[in-house]
């Protein structure tokens, strides 16, 4: 194993392997929520693809995590028995499916800036996280083409669909610096190697957002981020409102039946 | 039999033979009216019932109990997504459309199967679906990869393989569930329970009073009746429960060595017309969802007919001004 030189380490890289797996978890889940719902069949079969490689994802991420973290915790413990204030997403992933536009706006946004996180990540010195990273970031590349087109069909169709497109992006906007945002288990995974500091992302993700709101004929929300209570957000545990009960949704059968195998 | 149409003779007698010698017929061949009819209310009915099927399991994808589970789960509620599009696709060869399709199927014009007007309370029923459900619906559609209709006939190919798979991994959960706790063994033989009549009831009604069967016989769209088709998924089920260590609601069921199949009770046929009706447990419902879906989705379909329709001018204008 090529990571790191100790305990510290370890539970640093254990940390930021937790936000990265929770982000792709609950991007996953979201996601999957729509399948049957989809405006049409091509889209049920998009977008549960989508889900599929998003979870596909969040498992070794989650498993390796709880590796490294050394208290017995697997994929399925840290996904199903954690509180809200144990999840460690970025607020982005959990906003809900108002409408198919919120569905695009948000995985717009967020695959922008997972495409580059895991571009960089390929080279991450947890080999895990660098085979995981490299699968990932062809999948990325696949759901940041399917999100941006639909945000040129939507903003570039009818009136509505351009409202929608527009109020879609305004709901998800005050969350996107929040990615780009290390705390200090993200700066010392950074530090470590096995991370990277998601600031530096942030030009490439500028650029690739930017061109397909110019396409789409949108302008960039002018928001400003929003303010956590104590400057805190998804990454301290501060979920949004609708994430307790997706929560209660996702693990209400594995916790009505502790211990049991499926 | 006498086959109605209103060609001339060449090409009826040329279909005939094709028939007879199990020859497939391709869409620019020429084909009796009813022959089209009856292939496009199958072949539609089927489509229908992969998407509404899609309903019953994916309620559970939200609530898998593992994420492995919920990881085949989502794979095989996008494997329904997929049949259902290569099966309005086959239908389109006979001159329908999918939007048409799916308006009769929304205005209630159309049936699916009635098997998903039945609920799914508990994780086990993804289990059964797939092992009862599936398990029936691949006895019914494995001849149908012989059937005359090439464009159906090889969609059926393909989705026959992804079923079976489904029907391993349903047979699967139920596997584990009945080694499990005495709570999870109790669900998965109460899901067993509610689904193993209705899932007799997928065959269709009794030979003697099928509506559609003798003409899609000598059409060799269907090879074996109903009833052939049920015995043969008894006989299949009837040995793999016991590999479960669960049982099937029938005290009737026991093997008949003088006819070499599973004898087993008489199927309430009084249930499955009052369902196809519209009176099961969830028929409003499951159509309600889709209705829903399609009405939230139409100014995201208008959307991309717009962009594409600015594309074009856009395109045209650029040609113009060269």
């Amino acid at each position: 194993m090529t990571t790191g030189t100790g305990p510290g380490t370890d539970a640093a890289t254990a940390g930021y392997l937790l936000r990265l797996g929770d982000d792709a978890l609950i991007a996953g889940h979201r996601m999957a929520e729509v399948v049957t719902r989809a405006p049409q069949l091509e889209e049920d079969v998009a977008l549960a693809n989508i889900a599929l490689d998003l979870l596909g994802q969040a498992r070794p991420l989650l498993t390796r995590a709880g590796e490294l973290e050394g208290e017995g915790r697997d994929e399925d413990t840290l996904a199903y028995l954690r509180d809200e204030p144990e999840f460690r997403n970025c607020l982005l992933v959990e906003l809900p499916n108002t409408d198919f536009a919120h569905t695009i706006a948000r995985h717009l946004l967020f695959s922008c800036y997972a495409r580059e996180l895991y571009a960089a990540l390929a080279a991450s010195t947890d080999d895990v996280l660098a085979g995981v990273a490299g699968k990932a970031v062809k999948e990325l590349d696949y759901h940041r083409d399917h999100a941006a087109q639909w945000t040129v069909r939507l903003g570039d169709g009818t009136e509505e669909s351009a409202a929608r497109m527009a109020a879609a992006l305004d709901a998800a906007w005050p969350h996107v610096d929040e990615m780009f945002t290390a705390d200090p288990v993200i700066s010392a995974a950074a530090a470590s190697g096995a991370g990277v500091d998601p600031a530096g992302l942030r030009p490439a993700w500028d650029s690739a957002v930017d061109a397909v709101l110019a396409e789409a004929g949108l302008h960039r929300p002018d928001l400003p981020p929003q303010a956590g209570p104590g400057g805190r957000g998804g990454r301290h545990g501060l979920h949004t409102q609708s994430f307790g009960f997706l929560l209660a949704e996702m693990q209400h059968v594995h916790r009505s039946h502790p211990g049991a195998a499926w | 039999m006498t086959l109605t149409g209103t060609a001339p003779a060449g090409p009826r007698q040329r279909f005939d033979a094709m028939i007879s010698g199990e020859e497939r017929i391709e869409p620019r061949d020429w084909m009796p009216d009813d022959y089209r009819a009856t292939l496009i209310r199958q072949i539609a009915q089927h489509a229908h019932s992969e998407i509404i099927g899609m309903q019953p399991e994916g309620n559970w994808i939200t609530r898998a109990p593992s994420l492995k589970r919920k990881a085949v789960l989502i794979a095989k509620v996008q494997d329904e997504a997929g049949h259902g599009l290569y099966l309005y696709s086959a239908a389109e060869t006979l001159g329908v459309d999918r939007a048409e399709l799916l308006d009769l199927l929304h205005e209630g014009r159309q049936r699916y199967s009635s098997i998903f007007n039945y609920p799914t309370p508990t994780w086990a029923d993804v289990g059964a679906i797939g092992w009862l459900v599936d398990g029936a619906a691949i006895t019914n559609q494995v001849p149908l990869c012989r059937c005359s209709y090439g464009p159906y006939a090889r969609a059926m190919v393909r989705i026959c393989k992804e079923e079976s798979f489904h029907q391993r991994q349903g047979f699967e959960i139920l596997h584990v569930l009945a080694r499990g706790t005495p709570r999870q063994r109790a669900m998965a033989q109460d899901a067993v329970d509610r689904w193993y009549w209705p899932s007799l009831m997928m065959f269709g009604p009794p030979d003697s009073e099928s509506a559609h069967s003798g003409k899609s016989m000598a059409w060799r769209i269907k090879r074996y009746s109903n009833d052939d088709l049920r015995q043969r998924f008894v006989d299949i089920i009837a040995e793999q429960v016991r590999a479960l260590g669960l049982t099937l609601p029938d005290p009737d069921l026991a093997w008949n060595a003088e006819r070499g199949h599973y004898d087993f009770g008489a199927v309430d046929w009084a249930e499955f017309t009052a369902v196809l009706k519209g009176d099961g447990p969830c028929n409003r419902q499951r159509i309600e969802h889709r209705r829903a879906a399609h009405a939230d989705g139409a100014w995201v379909r208008e959307a991309a007919r717009a962009h594409a329709a600015k594309q074009a001018d856009r395109a045209a204008a650029r040609e113009a001004a060269r």
